[in-house]
């Protein structure tokens, strides 16, 4: 399935998985080596709107501290706190 | 050699708090403005700021900028530059009001005004008490500030190029600066940003360290690109260090662990600062406890298969009080050190937080190479703010909340100082120096060519683990000589790294090892002027420096009552007054430091 996503735009999110917060530089270095290439494109997508997020939300997210009610961003922020 | 060049009345490398800030001066100012960033704005490191921004503003008990100062001066255990930290404390309450109405969601009093609350170091009455004087908006004051200041920008017409990576600074033949070279991430193509003013606000260094608080981001850009250019760095030797954080992470444990009886051991099982603080033991102050643990790792006393860390052991506690008292601490061990602190102690190093050296500059934000003060043999058209910059106002430990203070001030002083050096410019640039940036781009073209080359990660982490093991929070002379030995074995190393993907789009290993020629640059100037300086001040602590009368707490002011400058060629060192005359008070006297 990993091949539907375009692998330019996979290395720009690559990149953008470096974030101003070291605890999530460190959960998404682990989501990168163990999850990333795995993706199906509707997780993709979803791990692409999640970096949109603000690092301190983004991070309160991971963390667990708040839940989304996005059903759609459930199965990766289930994933981001499971690696 | 066909480069692009673009043009501009300023260009700014960084969009943190400090290049933002300094940003926003000159746009609002009608100069064409560039800021260049690795990453979007509001994801610089500023965004990891919670505890807040100092400024004697006395919203809630009587303060004053001449209090400030003097915590300041002494919490620099006097190497900081008394002009400077006058202009900064003095400039705090206006440069934070200022902040307000950009539109920061400050904490606020019930009559509206600025919350503020205490912060470690900041008093009253020339350090008679604790003051309140941290501003804050709730636990994301970086992330808020940034906000702000990025709107702003935008409002202002700043151009900002996001995910462009500044690779050298340009300097003429008479050595002024006439801009930077810099790469595209999308498409790996090198482009010339010339400008007749160029600032460096890109952050700090903490990744040269195996155990730091910072973001991987933090890679000394600034300093590398400043140093290749034949610019000195100012005190490097000194970083603070903050005594737990998780070996191999960085994310930090809060003190208030060891206040709920969390006991450090060895790896005998040791509980050892009942040797080193008999009374306070594990509760012993922030340096005490660093060193004790130091010394045991140094001794062979250290845990798991490197004998690098120790424990904090909470086993003893109460399930209950450790999931009430010590709310995230579970899920950081858990996550970020891989135990269950219920069950296995947590392994702990002290771990580098923050940088106080960095590219020389006066109050102004230029950047100044004299070996006598700070206002002679300026770099024309070259300015430096934020961590990257050494003002300087922490001088040997920085004061908590002074460090978004100084983004603020500083970003705003270079700004002011850049619209006036940019009105005395010809309209027509002049015409660029080739031959430093054919350097730049060979630089990137040695790397995509390198055959059987250094792997980037090994590299890396061979300068992390001798910079921690040598040149940590608690020094020692001979690992401090070996560590210069090592230190410059390991830039060998890096003169031949290699990457294996050579590819144009978003290459993430050639930017990182592009940044790890940075790094190399700064522990390099870290671990030669912390092995040249042989007494204790603030964050540099040597076991040889003894603490007798003359010298207390082993600071030595009759030889080393100066600033460092590093120098890349050569690893030359130079050394340069501080500045002991305040703007319009009077000089704060030497004293030791001690609260
Ligand atoms: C966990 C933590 C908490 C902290 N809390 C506080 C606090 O409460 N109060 C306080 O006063 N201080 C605090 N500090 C310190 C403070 O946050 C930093 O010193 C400050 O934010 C640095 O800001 P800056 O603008 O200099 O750089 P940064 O915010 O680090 O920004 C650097 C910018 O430079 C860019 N950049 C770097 N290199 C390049 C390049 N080669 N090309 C293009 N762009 C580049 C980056 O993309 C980024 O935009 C804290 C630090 C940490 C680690």
């Amino acid at each position: 399935m990993s091949e539907l996503i375009d692998p330019i735009e996979k290395k720009r999110v690559r990149w953008r998985s470096r974030r101003g917060l070291l605890e999530l530089d460190l959960v998404l270095t682990r989501f990168l080596a163990e999850r990333y290439d795995q993706l199906t494109p509707d997780e993709f997508a979803a791990y692409v709107r999640i970096l949109d997020l603000p690092d301190t939300e983004f991070l309160e997210l991971v963390n667990g501290k708040v839940e989304t009610d996005d059903v759609t961003l459930a199965p990766i922020v289930a994933m981001l706190r499971s690696v | 050699m066909n480069v692009p060049v673009r043009h501009f009345d300023a260009v700014i490398v960084g969009a943190g708090g400090a290049g933002m800030r300094a940003a926003l001066q000159l746009s609002e100012a009608g100069l064409k403005t560039a800021v260049i960033s690795k990453v979007f704005p509001t994801r610089s490191h500023t965004v990891a700021a919670q505890g807040g921004v100092s400024a004697s503003l006395g919203n809630s008990e009587k303060d004053h900028w001449h209090w400030h100062m003097y915590d300041t001066v002494k919490g620099s255990d006097w190497l900081g530059d008394q002009d400077a930290i006058e202009y900064m404390c003095r400039e705090a309450p206006k440069v934070v009001v200022e902040l307000e109405h950009f539109g920061m969601p400050f904490d606020r009093n019930d009559d509206g005004t600025i919350y503020q609350r205490p912060f470690g170091g900041h008093m009253s009455n020339f350090g008679e008490k604790p003051v309140r004087r941290a501003c804050a908006a709730a636990d994301r004051t970086g992330h808020a500030m940034l906000h702000a200041l990025y709107q702003r920008n935008v409002r202002a017409n700043t151009q900002f190029f996001v995910e462009w990576m500044a690779l050298d600074l340009i300097r003429d033949a008479d050595g002024n600066v006439q801009g930077v070279v810099a790469m595209e991430m999308e498409t790996s193509e090198i482009v010339v940003f010339q400008a007749k003013a160029t600032l460096f606000a890109t952050g700090g260094a903490g990744r040269i360290y195996a155990s730091s608080t910072n973001a991987f981001i933090n890679t000394g850009d600034g300093l590398g690109m400043a140093a290749r250019a034949g610019i000195p760095l100012e005190d490097m030797e000194f970083w603070q260090f903050h005594p737990t954080g998780v070996a191999g992470a960085g994310v930090l444990i809060t003190e208030g662990v060891r206040g709920e009886g969390g006991i450090l051991r060895n790896s005998d099982g040791e509980r050892f600062m009942e040797r080193y603080a008999p009374n306070a033991k594990d509760l012993a102050s922030r340096d005490v406890v660093s060193r004790a643990m130091v010394t045991e790792i140094n001794e062979g006393r250290g845990c798991g298969p490197n004998k690098d860390h120790v424990l904090l052991d909470i086993t003893h506690l109460d399930p209950e009080v450790i999931m009430s008292k010590l709310p995230g601490i579970r899920e950081i061990s858990i996550k970020f050190a891989g135990v269950d602190p219920i069950k296995a102690p947590i392994p702990v190093v002290p771990t580098c937080h923050y940088q106080m050296g960095g590219i020389p500059t006066n109050y102004k934000g230029e950047v100044v190479l004299s070996t006598t003060d700070n206002h002679s043999d300026i770099v024309k058209g070259f300015y430096a703010a934020g961590e990257c910059a050494c003002a300087s106002v922490h001088g040997a430990n920085r004061l908590g909340t002074n460090s978004l203070l100084d983004l603020l001030v500083f970003g705003k002083s270079s700004g002011n100082s850049m619209i006036d050096f940019i009105k005395t410019q010809p309209e027509n640039l002049p015409e660029l120096n080739m031959a430093a940036i054919e350097r730049s781009v060979a630089r990137v073209a040695r790397l995509d060519g390198q055959k059987n080359g250094t792997n980037v990660h090994e590299a890396r982490s061979a300068m992390q683990r001798t910079m921690q093991a040598h040149c940590g929070v608690f020094r020692f002379k001979d690992m401090l000589a070996q560590g210069v030995a090592k230190i410059l074995e390991v830039e060998e190393m890096i003169k031949t790294i290699e990457i294996a993907d050579k590819s144009k789009v978003f290459n993430t290993a050639r930017l990182e090892a592009l940044e790890l020629e940075n790094l190399i640059e700064v522990a390099k100037a870290t671990m030669i002027s912390a092995n040249a300086r042989t007494e204790s001040r603030g964050a540099h602590v040597r076991d040889d420096a003894e603490d007798t009368p003359a010298n207390p707490n082993g600071r030595d002011d009759q030889n080393w009552l100066k600033h460092t400058l590093w120098h890349r060629d050569g690893n030359k060192l130079d050394y340069k007054p501080v500045n002991m005359t305040p703007l319009t008070v009077e000089a704060i006297a030497l004293k030791t430091r001690s609260y």
